[in-house]
Parts: structure tokens; C-alpha cells; sequence
């Protein structure tokens, strides 16, 4: 995708934004619905943007500061744009005895991006998770829905390498 | 429908499925099973019974904790044995179909072992020995009866419980629950019977019981497995519970990160409903119930009672001061019941066979089976169930199978970031709420990690700390800032810049942090260091005084190294896999890391072929000769 169709991308579903969150806050404009409607959102749209935000505290009647801060207390919410497949890395307890770290700074070093960050190309996000109850497969990734046990730095390069294969051509490059 | 009539339906449906002319092949497909490749396998002996329809069905079921097996497939062939399989592949299918579906050869040198028991009965493998020392009383169901039918779990006895209850008073229940003498499974250990004893006194018209399955303990994932593998078990303790105290309606507060449990609870519930065994008027009793799942945005916090409550009213996480208890003033105000799923899953089989036959498993002052998740180097990880007073020595041997790869035991950390890490010495300690605790450690929600000689107990006590540092709600100076300063302590001695009175001080801390903090997770935020402190000293020290980490994983203290007498000039692996392009090799064509440039991610170390196994960790780093460092005539720095 260009960068031109991208932002254009992004006009349209900001428009969207707005109506979504009418028909969310219209069906259940209370505060206790307050995180249902943040998941809903994120799982729409995959994050939450501050215009969203503001959104819900007008609709339900709240702070913005009240919405901002219920929403970076939990781990689940984010607030930039994600790539298209998700990467987690495993680092509960099972996972980091096994080289859990490890596994995510490989990961980190193959799609050049911060735990957090979304690499350039918008394909790949990187996140750490607590545990995801996995823990005899260890170390665990999950990319997307799908979970790959027992990965080693090497396989980690593998991994991503498949399912990016224009990153081939870029490693190659780079080595 | 009485449940007489309800019983009879599921029997019979039950019955055509196991006993009839029909071949059932089970699959486990809980999230442990996923990740091991169970779905392509699922698929591939759907596309191989193909045509066979009327004489094999395939479900999908949830897990039996045999992790390390995973993916396990279950034939039950009508007259014949029940065969398991285990560490199926999507390529084994038609061989597995050929043989035992269409054929009767049982395939046994795919096999793992017959299965026993189903039905009423717990399900085990008797050629297991892991099986002899367990007695499953939540795990009874898990991996055979389908969690995506109703019908498996009633003809199993299930609902038995709650038909019961609905014909008892509440006072009956209480004092049934009183005798079991059953104890919240959510970590403290309070009892359960006093609990909802509380909640019944209370009076309002408006109660509320809240399942807590936020298992945020990373390291723990037994409540994972009941919700995706026997999810009714959990639903009808939760009905009991609510009819118990007065309530008409519950929550499930499950984490969001367990997408397959919540999505089995909502096929669950509904299919409960359907039964009428939930709703309006259940089982023609008068009592009306609901059940909502809510949905957890991830924060340990979450899982202390009052946290849940504020997380369900939909504000940020934080515990509140206690009294008021929520069985007097809890979700909005209101008596609230909060247990956890293991404690709700065991109500109705106390209902059921009564209190007594309860309390005559496990200990005196511990009731009951315990549930572990079994991780870390054990040759058998997965799920176990035993009795509360078994020993840890029993728990790690005997049922995790001892030490992977015949590796020496250092540790086992039982009870997640609240709890502690025990050395061999105390591998005698009989696992109960008390004696635990008296070690140092927690029952907590059962997480039992298992750490050989690889494992450096600093960087153990460091990594929980870094996690009850991230999740610490801030609400509590002691536990926002102490579990800050305990982290870059411990960060300080991992890199070898600690000293004695580093670790005085850190004693100290880690004391002040227990002293100064509101709730149970910042209370027991210290526990890993404590216990570290208390019964590894040794390797602390070792870290201060000689720069040294003994199992070798401080990075900072640690170095790679290519043994020049077993490395071969003509194998690359380190070469080509080093992503720093620190490997070289020398004028012999012998591999050397160039110390300065490696960032000691471990590749080397992986991809050395094993006729070879070259490459070794040393420290303190002082050990690598010093002619094997650095690439001998190059600059440090290329000129610009």
C-alpha cells in the first residue's frame, strides 16, 4: 500500500470512528460499560485513538482524563496503529527460564522495532505478554491466532522470514 | 423438563455416542493442544473419515495435562480398548484411521496407553505411572467429555449437584460446605464454607457471586484448562453458589487473553440455558439465575476480590481497604460472593457425594486435591492433581517424571510472583495451604515451576520483581516505588555491580514492602527475593564478591566461548547464525567470538551441531584466555 492510500485508509475510518462509537454508546451509555466499549473499539479498529476516546467520555458523560486513565491502567489497550500480525512474545515464568528474552530481543532485532513499536512496513507489531498459559511449550510466540512453541532465536528468523517474505530479500542485504 | 428427564436424554444421547456402533475419536483441542499443531490434526482425520459417516465421529475435546504429549488423539471403539495417542501429526491420520477405524489394529507404537475410567469415573491411563499418585477430582472430566456438549457432562453426573441443592435450604448447603471443610483455591485459602456463610447473612435483596477466573500468574494455567475443558463444572457451582447466598445473578470475569475459555463458556451457558438450567424458574425450583461473562483487560491486580470489583464496575483496578468484606458490600454496593473456578468447580461434587467424602481426601487442615501446572525443566509438564499433603519431592519425581535430560534440581518455585522459591532441602514439605507458608512460599494459585542448574535464582527473584513492578497498581507507595528500587537492585547485582551491603539493604527493602502494602499481591511482592535471600545466599554472593553467576545466565557476567579442541574448521553454523558478526575465525580456520561485539543472544550456542558442541558459557568473563577475545589486527573502531 502507498503511503498516499494509507492515509486515505485512515480518513475513511475515522469517520467510521465516530459512527461506531454512536451505535456502542447508544446501546449501553453507562459507566460501567466504560472497558466493554474500549474492547469493542480496539477490536474494531485495533487501537484506540485519542479522538475515540474523547468520544466515549463525551458520550458518557465522564472526563477524558477518567477515560485515559481506566484505559492505560490494563495491559489489553493500545494507542497507535498495529501491523498487520501481531507478535507476542511470551515471557511469563515457563517462558523466561526457557530463554523467553532471548527469543524477544531476536524478534526485536529481525523486525528492527522497540517492544511496543509497529515496523515500518506496518506488517509486524511487537509486544511482551505475562503468560498466555502455554507454559509447558515453552518458550511461546504468538503471531496473529496462531501459536509457535519451543522457538529459539534461530527459529525466530525462520519464522518471520516465511511469513514475510519480502524480508528475505532485505536480510540478504543486510547480511 | 425435570432433571429425572434431563438426566435420561443426555444418557441416551451419550450412550448412542460411546456404547453404540459408533467409533468416537476425541481430539485435544484446548489451547495447549493448538499450539502443538491439534488443529491440522483435527482436520486431517475429519478429511480421513470422510465417507465412514454413521460409523465414526470426530469432537473436540479439551485437555487431559499431559502437555509434553500434546497433540493427544482418543479412539473409542465399541467392544475393543480405548487407545490414546500422543504427539499426533496430521501425517499419522491415515494411518491411525486405516488401522483402528477401519481396521483393528490398535497402532500401538503410536499409542501412549489405554484409557480407563469416563463417565462417573475419572479418566486416567493406567500404563502412566504419573497417573498412581494423582487423584482427579477437577481433572476427572478433562480430555474425554466433550466441553461443546452438554449431554457428556450430565451423563457424566453432572448437574447431580445443583439438583440436589435446589431441593436443599441454603442452610443445609452451608453446613454441607462446612464439613468438607473446603478452602478458597484462589491462593489464601479462606474458608469457603465462612465466606458464603457471610454472604447468606447479609441482608439485601440485591447479591451478586463473582467467578474469578483472572489467572494473571504467569506460570499458571489450571483455570485455563478447566474453562476449555469442563466449563459446565464451573457453571454449576456457580448456580449453587447463588442460590446459596440469594443471588440471581453471577459474573465470569475471565482474562481477555483466553479467547478458546471465553468462547466455550458462551457455548456452554447457552447450552445450559437451553437445558433450563439456568434463567428463569431452574429445574421448576423458583429460583431464577443469570450468568454474564466479563471480560478482563489485563492487570494482575485484577485478581484480588476488591480490585475484580472496581475492574467489573468498569474502573482501573485497585483494592480497597477491607472491611467492608464484599460479602457485606461488594459490586456495586452490594454482598458479593467472589470465588475462584477451581473452588466453584469442586461445589457441586461436595453437594453431591457430601461433605464428608470431601474431607476425607487430602490433610486435616487442607481438604481436597490440589491442582499444580507443572512447568519449568521437568520431563513431565502439564496438569496434575493430588492430594493436598503430598510431598513437593512426590509432586516433582514421581508425577513430573524428575529432571529433564537427567539434569540436577535447584529449585522449584511454587505460587507464582507472591510466592517463593524452595530449595532440595525442603523438597520433603507436604503441600498444604500451612505448610507452605511456613517455608516461605504460597499455595497461591498453583504454578509449580521447576529450575535446574541453567537457572540463576538472582534472575529469578529479578524477573518477578520486574513483574510486580509492571503490574503494580501504584496505589501504595511501598509497592509502587519499593518493587522499583528491589528491581534495579537486583538489575545492580546481576551485572555484578552489587555489594554486601547491597544485599543488607535489599533484606531490608523487600521486609518494609511486606510491612507497608494494602493488598495480598503487594504483601507477598517480595516473597520470590525473601526466599532467594533465605535459602540461595550463596549465589547472591557469588554475583557480589567473585563476578560470578553459577548457572551462567547473567549476561553481563557470562561469556561465549568456542573451545578450540572441539570445534571443526569446516563447520559455519556459529558464523553464518551469529546476528552480530561477532564469530571469526582464526588462522587455523578454529571459530573465536570476538567478545566485544558479541551480544550474547545464545545462537552459537544453538546451532553448534551436537558431534561438536563447542560452544560454552563461562563466568566471570575473566575465564576466556585472553589470546581468544578479540580478533587479533583490527581497530575497535573502523576509521571514518
Amino acid at each position: 500500500m502507498t503511503k498516499q492510500s494509507l492515509e486515505q485508509g485512515e480518513s475513511s475510518l475515522n469517520q467510521e470512528n465516530v459512527e461506531i462509537i454512536d451505535i456502542l454508546v447508544e446501546s449501553r451509555r453507562h459507566a460501567r460499560h466504560l472497558i466493554d466499549i474500549l474492547q469493542e473499539i480496539q477490536s474494531r479498529e485495533g487501537y484506540l485513538s485519542n479522538q475515540d476516546m474523547l468520544e466515549v467520555a463525551k458520550s458518557l458523560k465522564m472526563s477524558s482524563a477518567t477515560v485515559w486513565g481506566v484505559a492505560t491502567f490494563y495491559n489489553q489497550f493500545r494507542f497507535s496503529p498495529p501491523g498487520k500480525k501481531p507478535v507476542r512474545v511470551c515471557l511469563g515464568t515457563a517462558c523466561h527460564l526457557s530463554g523467553g528474552q532471548l527469543v524477544l530481543d531476536a524478534v526485536a532485532r529481525e523486525l528492527k522495532i522497540e517492544v511496543g513499536g509497529t515496523s515500518e512496513d506496518r506488517e509486524f507489531d511487537l509486544d511482551r505478554v505475562a503468560c498466555i498459559g502455554c507454559c509447558a511449550l515453552a518458550p511461546v510466540v504468538t503471531i496473529g491466532k496462531d501459536v509457535y512453541p519451543r522457538m529459539t532465536p534461530p527459529r525466530v528468523e525462520e519464522v518471520l522470514v516465511e511469513l514475510n517474505p519480502s524480508s528475505i530479500q532485505k536480510g540478504l542485504g543486510a547480511g | 423438563m425435570t432433571f429425572g428427564e434431563i438426566e435420561r436424554l443426555a444418557r441416551q444421547n451419550w450412550g448412542s455416542l460411546y456404547n453404540g456402533e459408533i467409533t468416537h475419536i476425541l481430539v485435544g483441542t484446548a489451547t495447549c493442544g493448538r499450539a502443538a499443531g491439534s488443529m491440522a490434526v483435527l482436520e486431517a482425520i475429519r478429511r480421513e473419515i470422510t465417507g465412514l459417516e454413521g460409523k465414526a465421529r470426530v469432537s473436540e475435546v479439551g485437555c487431559m495435562g499431559l502437555c509434553s504429549c500434546e497433540p493427544l488423539v482418543v479412539i473409542i471403539k465399541p467392544g475393543d480398548f480405548t487407545v490414546c495417542y500422543h504427539n499426533v501429526t496430521p501425517q499419522m491420520a491415515p494411518q491411525l484411521v486405516e488401522g483402528y477405524v477401519r481396521g483393528d489394529d490398535p497402532c500401538l507404537e503410536l499409542a501412549l496407553g489405554t484409557v480407563a475410567g469416563g463417565g462417573e469415573e475419572a479418566v486416567y491411563i493406567p500404563e502412566l505411572d504419573l497417573f498412581k499418585y494423582q487423584s482427579r477430582v477437577l481433572l476427572r472430566n478433562c480430555g474425554y467429555s466433550s466441553p461443546l456438549e452438554i449431554d457428556h457432562y450430565i451423563a457424566g453426573g453432572g448437574y447431580r449437584g445443583l439438583a440436589r441443592a435446589l431441593e436443599m435450604k441454603p442452610g443445609r448447603i452451608l453446613s454441607e460446605l462446612e464439613k468438607s471443610g473446603l478452602r478458597g483455591r484462589g491462593g489464601a485459602g479462606f474458608s469457603t464454607a465462612a465466606k458464603w456463610a457471610m454472604c447468606s447473612r447479609a441482608k439485601s435483596k440485591t447479591k451478586y457471586v463473582i467467578c474469578n477466573a483472572d489467572e494473571g500468574d504467569p506460570g499458571a494455567f489450571m483455570d485455563r484448562v478447566l474453562l476449555e475443558s469442563d466449563p459446565q463444572a464451573v457453571i454449576e457451582g456457580l448456580i449453587i453458589a447463588g442460590y446459596t447466598i440469594g443471588a440471581k445473578q453471577g459474573y465470569i470475569y475471565v482474562r481477555e487473553e483466553y479467547p478458546l475459555a471465553i468462547q466455550r463458556l458462551e457455548i456452554a451457558l447457552r447450552q445450559a440455558s437451553e437445558k433450563g438450567l439456568l434463567g428463569r424458574d431452574i429445574l421448576k425450583s423458583g429460583f431464577s439465575y443469570k450468568v454474564e461473562i466479563v471480560k478482563g483487560a489485563g492487570a494482575f491486580v485484577s485478581g484480588e476480590e476488591t480490585a475484580l470489583i472496581a475492574a467489573i464496575e468498569g474502573r482501573r483496578s485497585w483494592p480497597e481497604q477491607r472491611p467492608p468484606y464484599p460479602a457485606e458490600a461488594g459490586l456495586w454496593g452490594q454482598p458479593t460472593l467472589v470465588n475462584n473456578v477451581k473452588t466453584l468447580a469442586y461445589v457441586p461434587l461436595i453437594i453431591q457425594k457430601g461433605g464428608g467424602w470431601f474431607a476425607g481426601i487430602g490433610t486435616r487442615n487442607s481438604p481436597g486435591t490440589a491442582l499444580f501446572a507443572l512447568a519449568g525443566k521437568l520431563e513431565n509438564t502439564g496438569l496434575a492433581e493430588a492430594p493436598m499433603g503430598t510431598s513437593l519431592r512426590t509432586l516433582v519425581y514421581d508425577i513430573g517424571g524428575g529432571m529433564k535430560r537427567g539434569r540436577q534440581f535447584k529449585a522449584v518455585q511454587i505460587g507464582g510472583p507472591s510466592g517463593g522459591c524452595l530449595p532440595e532441602g525442603l523438597l520433603d514439605t507436604p503441600i498444604d495451604f500451612d505448610s507452605l507458608k511456613e517455608a516461605g512460599a504460597i499455595m497461591g494459585s498453583g504454578g509449580v515451576i521447576v529450575m535446574d542448574e541453567d537457572n540463576c535464582m538472582v534472575d529469578t527473584a529479578k524477573f518477578f520483581t520486574d513483574f510486580s513492578r509492571q503490574e503494580s497498581c501504584g496505589k501504595c507507595t511501598q509497592c509502587r516505588i519499593g518493587t522499583c528500587h528491589m528491581f534495579s537492585m537486583l538489575d545492580d547485582i546481576t551485572k555484578g555491580q552489587g555489594t554486601l551491603k547491597l544485599l543488607e539493604a535489599l533484606q531490608e527493602l523487600a521486609e518494609d514492602i511486606k510491612e507497608g502494602s494494602l493488598c495480598g499481591l503487594g504483601r507477598m511482592a517480595p516473597n520470590p527475593v525473601l526466599t532467594t535471600l533465605r535459602y540461595f545466599c550463596g549465589e547472591y554472593e557469588a554475583h557480589v564478591l567473585e563476578q560470578h553467576c553459577p548457572a551462567r545466565v547473567c549476561k553481563e557476567l557470562t561469556a561465549y566461548y568456542i573451545l578450540p579442541e572441539k570445534c571443526y574448521k569446516g563447520c559455519d553454523h556459529c558464523v553464518l547464525a551469529c546476528p552480530a558478526e561477532a564469530v571469526f575465525s582464526d588462522e587455523q580456520g578454529l571459530k573465536v567470538v570476538d567478545q566485544g561485539k558479541c551480544t550474547k543472544c545464545g545462537s552459537c550456542e544453538l546451532v553448534c551441531p551436537a558431534e561438536y558442541n563447542a560452544v560454552i558459557r563461562l563466568s566471570p568473563v575473566s575465564l576466556v584466555p585472553e589470546n581468544r577475545r578479540t580478533k587479533p589486527g583490527t581497530p575497535s573502531k573502523e576509521p571514518e
